[in-house]
């Protein structure tokens, strides 16, 4: 069976992009806090959504609605209403981070499909299977802290279906459980879906070096010809004891593509795309290559040579905890 | 994909020297009116700026003698075109084939940013909304500015295409190659 | 309100490990957490010692608990997982993989690194067996107040982190051993050498965070002086307060002087202040804008 790639989209034109690129599935989310991406400008309302879930089944592919932050105390309701909306517009599932959601929509939503988000930082199959046999979660978004082998090992413990990222962006800390962004900037992953917002960002270009503030914390500094990274709190440049660097991790993003054969044999189901705050044109590429990959894989050809690096953050990437040497 | 690396074309220099001696004001008074159009034909872009829809931006090609201040003003957008690096509170500047090239989808704005050919500086989260909500609109400014000259639509068209493949400069939306 | 001494999340040798029980046994607090938190390659060097402060703390009239690792990954971090339930006192959940892992009706506490934001999912938990919940240190007032209500309904104890570096992230990578070169396998535990966490500063040399092998905690050090008495009237029955390696006990009995009435409000952060200038304080997750702010009357 062909691996199943499965694409971000910001906005339904990303979406639109993403399917005739060859997207198998998409996903995406409600345009307000229910999801880790609720950035400025993008996400879809109701009818959007509705339409995007429409154009993906004329063109055969699914959309999966990622409603992965944690309920706020009060106004559970927000997100309940994410809930009984995406399987309204047709959603293939749900992406959820939360037991108290995950109770809720296994009680209340019985025949929806039910994902376990990367913000649940879901790392053995202990734990997996508990997601499972507690709410009858179907599928997984791996934490991005494990290497193949483990990735095996939990596969061959369970019959939950497993989704890992293979490229965009890469969270150092195990998702869901940092509040790094909102200790410098009081909002959060977790409570906002934002990590490092824009609205706390300022750059200062003095013609020399290029500074990029968080909350007033300065993340990088960089000189005039070298490239200019989002000032993404764990991928700063800091200082500890004599050492000064990237002390958590590079500016670099994770591009896997080339790990795949690797990833198919340790069981994985789906390859999941980070980037739904990225362009129309940058998904469509991105999509396009890895479908590329996945339908060579199948088809008992090698694999295309890589050329996404210039897409990535830093112009550098890195294959991640997937090779244990990152730890 | 065939060419991994971006490459990006500077303005024509004759359209550098033109602007530098054409008045700005009858180019404002037409640019606005256009983007009033613009605006009109694609609401979801308007709505997708959210709070961000009275920030004063400044559109600055590096290339070009010119900066564009732009303010979307709840859907009216009022566009000024001053000599110079322009006065706002949030400020993308880069070579024009970069910043068309943004709007039109031709390339990704985290990419041209990250690699340095596009800068932003001010208010990053108005930026932010603003990159989104165009490239949401799939705009196609070329055919925009065609359709807006009504008889004339089909030689301005043919225009726009020589000037295209001349510059370098996206001036339409390139057509999507190897759809699924 | 009680006070509760959350797990070392430090890394510190044996010895010095079993003296703070020692110290903890004569201190003015309700209840101590204690066992690895952070790093399950920690665990075997202090292993051993754990029955006998158990044993210290429980003659000296303490309810103790033993917590799970912060992320489970590896084989043996589910084996130590699962034999935390033979151990005989009760588990404080910090991942659910430890839940995963209890006998079915054991009754268990929750820690400060499971997410509950809500009263969902404190429901759950609590029809799980959770007795006592320890809320994640970035929820605001608003949220401690409506699952304070949200507790009592459902027969549960809250919990704030009330002092201490406050832990922000998690990570599979070591960044102790990533500073020092050196594989995470052969890290030859180069977190023993700060018994607070290493600083991390910005390059403009303002502090900012600290270091902890696999952890990230805050560089300030959380202190909820300034909110004991909207936290009382909440409902929430217990403060957890951090180990920290210079005057815990000393701290420990600050907060007791403050909750009795003996330090009056902005008096136990002057004190604490007193001690130790370096000791920079803060509490923003509560009342703040960010979690790094300091606000006071």
């Amino acid at each position: 069976m062909v691996m199943e790639i499965v694409c971000p989209a910001g906005t339904p034109a990303a979406l639109r992009a993403a399917v005739k690129a060859g997207a198998h599935t998409v996903y995406c989310g409600f345009n307000n806090e229910t999801n880790a991406r609720n950035f400025p400008g993008l996400n879809f309302d109701r009818e959007e959504m509705i339409e995007g879930v429409a154009f993906a089944k004329a063109h055969g592919s699914k959309v999966l609605v990622a409603i992965n932050t944690f309920p706020r105390a009060g106004a559970e309701h927000i997100w309940h209403e994410a809930v009984a909306d995406a399987q309204a517009a047709g959603a293939h599932a749900v992406i959820l981070a939360d037991v108290g959601l995950l109770a809720y929509a296994a009680k209340n939503h019985p025949n929806l499909r039910l994902h376990l988000s990367v913000q649940a930082a879901a790392a053995n199959a202990d734990v997996i299977n508990m997601y499972a046999r507690d709410f009858g979660v179907k599928r997984v978004v791996l934490p991005r802290v494990l290497s193949v082998p483990e990735i095996a090992a939990i596969n061959a413990e369970t019959e939950v279906e497993t989704e890992v990222f293979v490229f965009g962006g890469l969270c150092v800390m195990a998702e869901g459980r940092c509040s790094l962004s909102s200790y410098a900037t009081g909002l959060s992953p977790n409570m906002n879906g934002v990590c490092s917002p824009a609205s706390h960002v300022e750059y200062e270009d003095d013609g020399e070096t290029l500074d990029a503030r968080l909350g007033g914390y300065t993340i990088h500094r960089v000189g005039k010809d070298e490239g200019a990274p989002y000032p993404t709190l764990c991928k700063g440049c800091f200082k500890a004891g004599e050492a000064t660097g990237h002390l958590f991790e590079d500016p670099v993003s994770l591009n896997a593509e080339q790990l795949i054969p690797q990833l198919e044999k340790a069981g994985v189901t789906a390859l999941k795309i980070e980037g739904r705050q990225r362009s129309r044109s940058y998904v469509a590429q991105v999509v396009r290559n890895f479908r590329r990959a996945v339908d060579a894989l199948d088809a008992g050809q090698p694999m295309p040579e890589g050329f996404l690096a210039s897409l990535s953050e830093g112009q550098a990437t890195t294959t991640g905890a997937y090779k244990k040497t990152w730890r | 994909m065939s060419d991994p690396q971006i490459s990006i074309p500077t303005a024509p220099r004759v359209l550098a020297s033109a602007l530098k001696y054409v008045p700005l004001a009858p180019l404002s008074l037409i640019l606005s009116s256009y983007a009033c159009r613009v605006a009109k034909n694609h609401p979801s872009m308007m709505r997708r700026l959210g709070e961000h829809n009275k920030t004063d931006f400044v559109l600055d090609p590096t290339d070009l003698p010119i900066s564009i201040e732009m303010n979307p003003n709840r859907g009216y957008p009022r566009i000024t075109v001053v000599r110079g690096n322009g006065q706002g509170t949030a400020r993308i500047a880069g070579p024009l084939a970069a910043l068309m090239g943004l709007v039109h989808g031709a390339f990704d704005g985290d990419a041209l940013f990250f690699s340095r050919d596009l800068v932003i500086e001010g208010d990053t989260a108005a930026t932010l909304a603003l990159r989104n909500a165009i490239d949401d609109a799939e705009l196609d400014l070329g055919e925009e500015m065609a359709g807006a000259t009504g008889p004339f639509a089909r030689q301005i068209s043919k225009l726009l295409t020589f000037v295209e493949r001349k510059s370098g400069v996206p001036l339409t939306r390139p057509q999507e190659v190897d759809t699924w | 309100m009680q006070l509760t001494v959350g797990p070392n999340q430090f890394f510190w040798a044996a010895d010095r490990w079993a003296e703070l029980y020692q110290e903890l046994a004569s201190a003015p607090v309700d209840r101590v957490v204690l066992g690895e938190q952070v790093c399950s390659k920690r665990l075997p060097f202090f292993q051993e010692r754990i029955p006998e402060a158990i044993e210290v703390l429980q003659a000296a009239g303490k309810d103790v608990m033993l917590t799970s690792l912060a992320l489970v990954t590896l084989k043996r971090e589910r084996k130590q997982t699962d034999a935390l339930a033979e151990m005989g006192v009760s588990v404080e959940v910090n991942d659910l993989t430890a839940l995963a892992n209890l006998p079915e009706g054991m009754a268990f506490t929750v820690g400060p690194l499971i997410n509950v934001y809500n009263e969902g999912t404190l429901n759950w938990l609590a029809e799980r067996g959770a007795t006592r919940i320890c809320l994640p240190p970035e929820l605001p007032m608003e949220s401690v107040e409506v699952l304070c209500k949200a507790a009592q309904d459902a027969g549960v104890e809250i919990e704030v982190w009330g002092h201490g570096r406050l832990p922000l992230a998690i990570s599979g990578r070591c960044y102790h051993a990533r500073m020092h070169k050196r594989a995470k396998d052969n890290c030859q535990f180069a977190c023993e050498d700060d018994p607070d966490g290493l600083d991390v500063r910005t390059l403009e040399d303002q502090p900012f965070l600290a270091m902890n092998g696999v952890q990230t905690l805050s560089d300030t050090y959380a202190c909820a002086d300034e909110q004991i008495e909207a936290l009382t009237s909440a409902g929430v029955t217990a403060l957890r307060l951090s180990p920290q390696s210079k005057g815990f006990a000393e701290i420990c009995g600050l907060y007791r002087q403050r909750l009795g009435g003996d330090l009056g409000r902005g008096a136990l952060a002057e004190a604490l202040r007193a001690m130790d200038s370096e000791m920079r304080l803060s509490n923003g997750f509560l009342t703040g804008k960010t979690g790094v702010e300091w606000a006071a009357e």
